[in-house]
């Protein structure tokens, strides 16, 4: 018996969501054939099977959050004595299987059965799954009783989640904005099989507690229970995982940390793109011969952070320091289908815009396949987020936290501009730099901006650089 | 007055009077209610006191001084002539129900509870008739049934003349030989007794173990120990018929995996159960609900589904224990008096007096997996424990039953000598929401068997000093 653990996916990814088995309990798998889909918070990897023979066991169902360590298969290799594989084994980054596969069904798949699962968990009669109730000394059971308080809503401050008297007291006092719960049923009432949300937030426990912590930390802040749209007409309920709930995580808290500034100015790319298309004709089919106008925002972006550190920086509220970086890791918004992600190119100080403009093309293309390894969206200093291509004039981006600034990119139009005095046709480039607030003030942002739009504006200035 | 048309009218009328009906009368005079209490038999305590708990506890304990002498041999302490004399034996047990039971009564009487005797029914939800008694009725504002359980009986066919527990709790004899049919802890405890007392006896289990409801791992321990004294034990078996043997005694057939084989027993004793006495007390009369098996259906402050009849212990649902019951008394005694009170209680510990002792409170390890809660175990062997050594019982274990990222306690469970004393650490541990540190930094004096849930704690922590860390896998 042979007992497979999921490996370490890359640095600091401790679970993974089961995308599919390719493989059945009972049936047969051969070395390094694919043996499991796992989605994480960067993307999906196929894992291959370390070892051939019969699979005794598989540990999760697609949906399954497991985590990096646990069992998720056994194998009966033949061998006798439990045999267990390191949790560091080998990070399976080599997918085996190509990942067009995996992704189209991956909304259906999951969506359909973990409703499932968790469907029949309800007809069964078990009703929101093995839950503990919130530990409190039976006196202070009998406190929140009295005081009319349901215990589970009392945000808790002792030891393992222990509710004190004083929290209830003090949730008593607060009044929070915490409904109410239903009378308790009798202990034979069985609950009501509706809606079954795809986590399970327990009596609105959960949220109860979120809220009541939320706006006990910012004034004003009111925070109520969502209604129930399917009052008011139909909707299609998805669950928010994967890929759409690390972007949220990201996002609120890019926005709740970091004070947003941003400063806009134009760039007149008319020579950049001229000399830009005519030599993506010249190159065409060579290594990295669709050059990109990214390719040269890159370059250009990372020369303006070397005269700028400022926003090639992070912030270290706890500690109260600017870490300053000294290189220079440029990611790029990719939209893949399945959700947001950023590829990183890892020092833009030392490549030629031929070779960032070949990286990006790699990398996007491995990005919208789901295959980019976590480790290549990992490390960046600065962001960069072109929705041009796809309209829009321009855009404010919000900060890939803990970097400290974001340049956005608008559509590439032909422009009536002013020129000595006269109105000329230019193709015009919109910037935005969103930027923390923190750490540089508006006057770093202009210049930065205005030196990106100059470096732009003539290709020879990119010469300069290496 | 004609005899049996006496009506009496109260507040509230408490139905039994066992370890959860007087509990509840006591607690409801204290909170300043009229009460009323009814009993059908002769005496208060019901069946905890008069053919349970408290008559089986006097027998196993004396029957465990004389294993006790037994085993004292072997460092060094010899006895001559140890021997039970069942006449005294019946003598100081009575003695005790009825010095208990005496004192349940003049608890009540000081209280100015009312008792009344006879077979309560209700009539409506406010009213009841009584059989059996001077008084034929009673009107109330509140009732609370406290009627308990009745034992099981072996289906037809079965001949009347073997024991229950209740009947062999009496030491009608010391029979030669004697067959327990149920493997619970009413026959193990019975069965032990009366081993000690001189039978050659053996257990018969229609389940694949004996004690389904505790973990496999403690039962384990108790049944290598307990089947030295035991003559066989035979599980995943079925008594198929019982009859009187011409030569005295009764034949027995028993079939296991399929094969028949027909023993003769001196005696036998059925302890197969109980069930809950809601069948004969009107509650058609009443919108009072019960499940399939007839236990009534209850919520948290113990009310039915008659707003103003409440029911506590056997005869509602949850486990068929004393002191499950006493607490709901107290429960439903609060909540009629000032309506707050609920039974919000997180463990009910259950005890089983086998030699050694078995007990467990809050999540088993079962229960566990199949509820698949992930769970962090740990378990200290009481071999090395000091105190079990000079008690010369090696033969246990304690476990600690925790949740793995919080520590927090949510079960315990353990064998060995005085286990029945022990649980109540590990009951007030999960009550409280103690966590594994908690146990581990509480001082537990040595050497005493007490130490044992302190050292499990450590070891479901990882930080045993007394145990030999994992090996290490390569």
């Amino acid at each position: 018996m042979f007992e497979f653990k999921l490996p370490d996916l890359g640095e600091g990814i401790a679970e993974g969501e089961i995308l599919k088995w390719h493989v059945t309990e009972g049936g047969q798998v051969v070395e390094d054939a694919p043996l499991v889909d796992v989605e994480t918070d960067k993307a999906a990897v196929t894992i291959p099977s370390p070892r051939g023979g019969r699979i005794a066991s598989l540990r999760g169902k697609v949906g399954d959050t497991v985590n990096v360590g646990d069992v998720i298969v056994v194998v009966d290799d033949g061998a006798e004595a439990p045999e267990t594989a390191p949790a560091k084994a080998k990070p399976a980054a080599a997918p085996a299987v190509a990942p067009a596969q995996v992704s189209p069904q991956v909304g259906t798949q999951v969506g359909a059965q973990v409703g499932a699962q968790v469907g029949a968990q309800v007809g069964a009669g078990a009703p929101t799954g093995p839950r503990r109730p919130v530990p409190a000394a039976p006196a202070t059971r009998r406190l929140a009783r009295e005081l009319k308080v349901d215990i589970n809503q009392v945000p808790a401050t002792g030891p393992a989640g222990r509710v004190t008297p004083e929290d209830v007291h003090r949730f008593a006092a607060g009044g929070s904005a915490a409904p109410a719960p239903a009378a308790t049923p009798a202990r034979h009432a069985p609950p009501p099989p509706e809606h079954v949300a795809a986590r399970e937030v327990r009596d609105d426990t959960a949220f109860a507690e979120f809220a009541a912590h939320a706006s006990a930390t910012i004034p004003f802040l009111e925070l109520e229970p969502l209604p129930d749209f399917r009052h008011e007409g139909p909707v299609q309920v998805e669950a928010l995982r994967s890929i759409r709930r690390k972007v949220a995580r990201k996002m609120v808290t890019s926005m709740t940390l970091v004070p947003h500034v941003a400063h806009m100015d134009d760039a007149d790319v008319t020579q950049l793109e001229n000399f830009r298309l005519r030599e993506r004709d010249r190159r065409q089919g060579a290594a990295g011969g669709k050059l990109t106008l990214m390719a040269f925002v890159i370059k250009a972006v990372t020369s303006g952070l070397r005269a700028t550190p400022a926003f090639n920086a992070s912030l270290d509220p706890f500690r109260e320091e600017i870490i300053y970086k000294k290189y220079y890791n440029i990611g790029f918004a990719a939209d893949t289908g399945r959700g947001l992600v950023v590829p990183v190119i890892h020092g833009t100080e030392t490549r030629s815009i031929v070779d960032i403009s070949e990286q990006i093309a790699d990398k996007a293309a491995r990005a919208r396949a789901g295959t980019l390894p976590p480790d290549e969206m990992r490390g960046g200093t600065f962001t960069i987020t072109n929705v041009g291509p796809l309209g829009g004039t321009a855009l404010l981006a919000t900060i890939n936290y803990p970097e400290v600034a974001i340049l956005g990119m608008g559509r590439v139009q032909e422009k009536p501009v002013v020129r000595d005095g006269q109105i000329v046709i230019r193709k015009i480039l919109p910037l935005t730099l969103a930027f923390d607030h923190r750490v540089a003030d508006g006057a770093d942002a202009a210049r930065f901006v205005g030196e990106l739009a100059r470096q732009l504006s003539d290709p020879n200035l990119l010469l300069l650089e290496t | 007055m004609v005899m049996g048309s006496l009506r009496e009218e109260t507040e509230v009328v408490v139905i039994g009077s066992g370890p959860g009906g007087y509990v509840a009368a006591l607690r409801l005079a204290d909170l300043g209610k009229n009460v009323l209490l009814v009993e059908s038999r002769e005496r208060p305590g019901g069946t905890c006191l008069l053919e349970g708990c408290i008559p089986s506890k006097a027998l196993i304990h004396t029957v465990e001084i004389q294993e006790s002498a037994r085993r004292a041999a072997e460092f060094g302490l010899a006895f001559d002539n140890v021997r039970i004399d069942p006449a005294k034996l019946r003598e100081w047990t009575d003695g005790i129900v009825q010095g208990l039971s005496d004192g349940i009564r003049g608890l009540l009487k000081r209280r100015g509870v009312t008792v009344l005797r006879g077979h309560a029914r209700f009539t409506s939800p406010t009213s009841l008739s009584l059989e059996g008694g001077e008084v034929s009725g009673v009107d109330f504002k509140q009732a609370v049934i406290a009627t308990g359980s009745s034992l099981n009986r072996l289906p037809a066919g079965i001949v009347p003349s073997v024991w229950s527990s209740a009947d062999a709790l009496k030491l009608p004899c010391v029979p030669e030989s004697l067959l327990v049919v149920g493997g619970g802890y009413i026959g193990l405890e019975m069965g032990l007794v009366y081993q000690g007392l001189g039978s050659k006896v053996s257990v018969v289990e229609f389940f694949p173990r004996l004690l389904m409801g505790a973990d496999f791992d403690l039962v384990e321990v108790m049944v290598k120990q307990v089947s030295e004294r035991l003559e066989e034990i035979m599980v995943d078996s079925k008594v198929l018929s019982i009859a009187e043997a011409a030569r005295g005694g009764f034949d027995v057939e028993i079939e296991h995996g399929g094969q028949k084989a027909r023993k003769h027993y001196a005696q036998v004793l059925v302890a197969i159960g109980r069930r809950p006495n809601s069948d004969d007390i009107g509650l058609q009369n009443t919108r009072v609900k019960t499940d399939d098996k007839g236990f009534i259906l209850t919520g948290p402050d113990c009310r039915t589904d008659e707003p103003n009849i409440f029911a506590i212990g056997d005869v509602a649902t949850g486990p068929m224990l004393a002191h499950k019951a006493s607490r709901e008394g107290k429960v439903a005694a609060e909540v009629i008096a000032h309506g707050t009170a609920a039974f919000d209680n997180r463990a009910i510990p259950a005890v089983v007096f086998t030699d050694p002792e078995i007990a467990w409170t809050g999540l088993t390890e079962r229960e566990a997996e199949q509820q698949d809660i992930k769970v962090n175990i740990g378990r200290f062997p009481l071999s090395a424990l000091g105190r079990a050594r000079t008690l010369g019982r090696t033969d246990g274990l304690v476990k600690v039953i925790a949740e793995p990222d919080t520590g927090l306690i949510l079960g315990v469970g353990m064998v060995g000598p005085m286990a029945s004393e022990l649980i109540a650490e590990g009951t007030l541990a999960v009550e409280m929401g103690a966590t594994l540190e908690d146990i581990m930094v509480t001082i537990h004096p040595h050497p005493t068997l007490s130490e044992a849930f302190m050292e499990a704690a450590e070891v479901a922590a990882g930080e045993a000093v007394h145990i030999n860390p994992p090996r290490k896998v390569r």
